[in-house]
């Protein structure tokens, strides 16, 4: 394609904005208050999936094993325990740092009632492993595989957390999948009717185009230019707003609920723009783009 | 040349816009297509534009059979071709310079080519002066005029013309006719069809009638022509 060819559609496609200015802003409109929905679902759904797999990552599988097994066999257990594919971290906790810990925990500012247990660690034989997993749905697999080893004595875990973060998780998904799919479709029939006032508005000139030789290519692209121009614009515009919006919400968060501080984990604005910028531009020229090439598919034909 | 063959054509409807059709016309003739409405002149125009297809037959034009020709092809054919309408169909919003440099901007001419060619065709249609105005500011066969310039800016081996002098007055009408016979004689085709019995008396040359769809007549400068 020659350059002053492609400044011809891109200039077609911005005339043709501007003869329909009413019409394009209000796409352009629409499709921002879609993308801006979709951006604030996104943040949303991100950061409570974020905060989700934070308290998962705390939820862990702690291992005992037998009082008799001695510490080399119970390292060499979790070596071939940390094989598994599933596992993200794991601690080995001895019995003298169990007791350690607990003389801390529990006997903080009247350490004089621990000295009493001198030497004689009373948690001996409590030699134990901290299990985290990368996904809490692997959980109930490697518990039973946990279980069937031998020199194993007890697998201490939270079924019933596992279960409630696993269909929190997938109720997020669905739901941001179907309202994603809602504004898509509202979306793509807003640009197909622009689109469509566009074409009819240009009928004449699509069909002198066409009895002079004009390819389907050059008489499309001005429409196709058009929809992704309005597609762009529709994410811009949202993308400009939802980073003020996230930045200021988050800090508001943090300052009202301070007391929730060690529950509350939000994602990073640095973190989570780069990717809702590419999404939104994708989302936005997206919908431009086939909105406008399946309408002008339908109205033009050699 | 033009080589209409054997040429049916029946709309969906079950019209039968055209039947047993067939004409040859030479490179550089100048053909007028008389007809009144519903006699199938336009569907026989929109045949040899390619816009709709026979029911059966065959169309050449210029060694390009058009019933094979593949659908990619179609608008390099109608860049050969040069088409102008009883309604002008120019581009309201654009100037008369525009509106002729559309038909090159839209087949990917350079700039250079547009600011050079433009200005020679505008001189040679009498409206070199009028650049820049709007066609609403243009009489109707000014307006005409641009038309004109527009379809002959690609240089067309053939000039299709539909009732061009179908929205002007007598005068005007003697002069758009006289500019197609200057451009005719310039070695372009030109084919007219047009219902006005009184345009062609006064210009002369080859008459096709048809009626009903029926070709009933081909005349030569008042004679009937050797064959169809």
């Amino acid at each position: 394609m020659r350059l002053s060819t492609f400044w011809y559609c891109l200039k077609q496609g911005v005339k043709n904005i501007c003869r329909n200015i009413w019409f394009s802003l209000a796409s352009a409109a629409t499709i921002s208050a879609c993308i801006f929905l979709f951006c604030l679902f996104f943040s949303i759904i991100g950061n409570i999936q974020y905060m989700v797999q934070h308290v998962e990552s705390t939820v862990g599988i702690t291992v005992l094993f037998d009082e008799t097994l001695p510490e080399e066999q119970i390292l060499a257990l979790g070596e071939q325990i940390g094989q598994r594919t599933e596992i993200k971290s794991m601690n080995y906790v001895s019995a003298q740092e169990a007791w350690d810990t607990f003389k801390t925990e529990y006997f903080a500012g009247h350490e004089e009632l621990a000295e009493g247990f001198a030497d004689d660690n009373p948690l001996a034989g409590s030699a134990s492993y901290e299990i985290y997993l990368h996904d809490i749905e692997q959980q109930e697999g490697l518990v039973a595989y946990l279980e069937g080893l031998e020199g194993v004595r007890q697998v201490n875990y939270s079924n019933t957390t596992a279960a409630g973060f696993s269909s929190f998780n997938k109720m997020i998904s669905l739901l941001s999948l179907v309202i994603i799919g809602v504004l898509l479709a509202v979306a793509v029939f807003l640009i197909n009717n622009t689109i469509s006032v566009a074409a009819a508005f240009r009928k004449q000139e699509s069909q002198i185009m066409r009895l002079i030789g004009a390819t389907n290519f050059m008489i499309r692209s001005p429409f196709i230019v058009e929809g992704v121009l309005i597609g762009l614009m529709g994410a811009v515009i949202p993308l400009i707003g939802m980073y003020f919006l996230y930045t200021r919400t988050v800090v508001y968060l943090m300052e009202r609920f301070h007391i929730l501080s060690n529950m509350l984990y939000f994602i990073p604005i640095e973190e989570i723009y780069p990717l809702m910028v590419g999404v939104a531009l994708i989302l936005g020229i997206g919908i431009g783009f086939f909105g406008s090439f399946f309408t002008i598919r339908k109205y033009l034909k050699v | 040349m033009i080589e209409i063959s054997n040429i049916n054509k029946t709309y969906e409807t079950g019209n039968k816009a055209l039947k047993d059709i067939n004409i040859q016309i030479a490179d550089g003739e100048f053909v007028f297509i008389m007809g009144r409405s519903g006699s199938g002149k336009s569907t026989l125009l929109k045949l040899l534009l390619k816009e709709a297809e026979p029911t059966s037959g065959r169309i050449v034009v210029n060694d390009m059979n058009l019933q094979k020709m593949p659908r990619r092809y179609v608008p390099k054919y109608r860049r050969r071709l040069g088409v102008v309408f009883q309604d002008f169909r120019l581009l309201k919003d654009r100037s008369v310079f525009e509106n002729v440099a559309f038909a090159q901007r839209v087949v990917g001419a350079s700039p250079r080519t547009i600011r050079e060619s433009v200005p020679e065709m505008l001189k040679m249609v009498g409206l070199s002066a009028k650049y820049k105005m709007l066609p609403r500011q243009l009489s109707g066969g000014e307006q005409q005029r641009v038309a004109i310039a527009r379809a002959l800016i690609n240089r067309p081996e053939v000039l299709l013309a539909d009732e061009p002098t179908g929205n002007l007055d007598h005068q005007n009408a003697i002069e758009i006719m006289k500019l197609l016979k200057e451009i005719n004689e310039g070695g372009t085709t030109v084919v007219v069809v047009t219902h006005s019995q009184e345009i062609v008396e006064q210009m002369g040359g080859r008459v096709i009638t048809l009626e009903r769809g029926r070709l009933i007549s081909d005349e030569v400068k008042g004679g009937h022509s050797d064959e169809t």
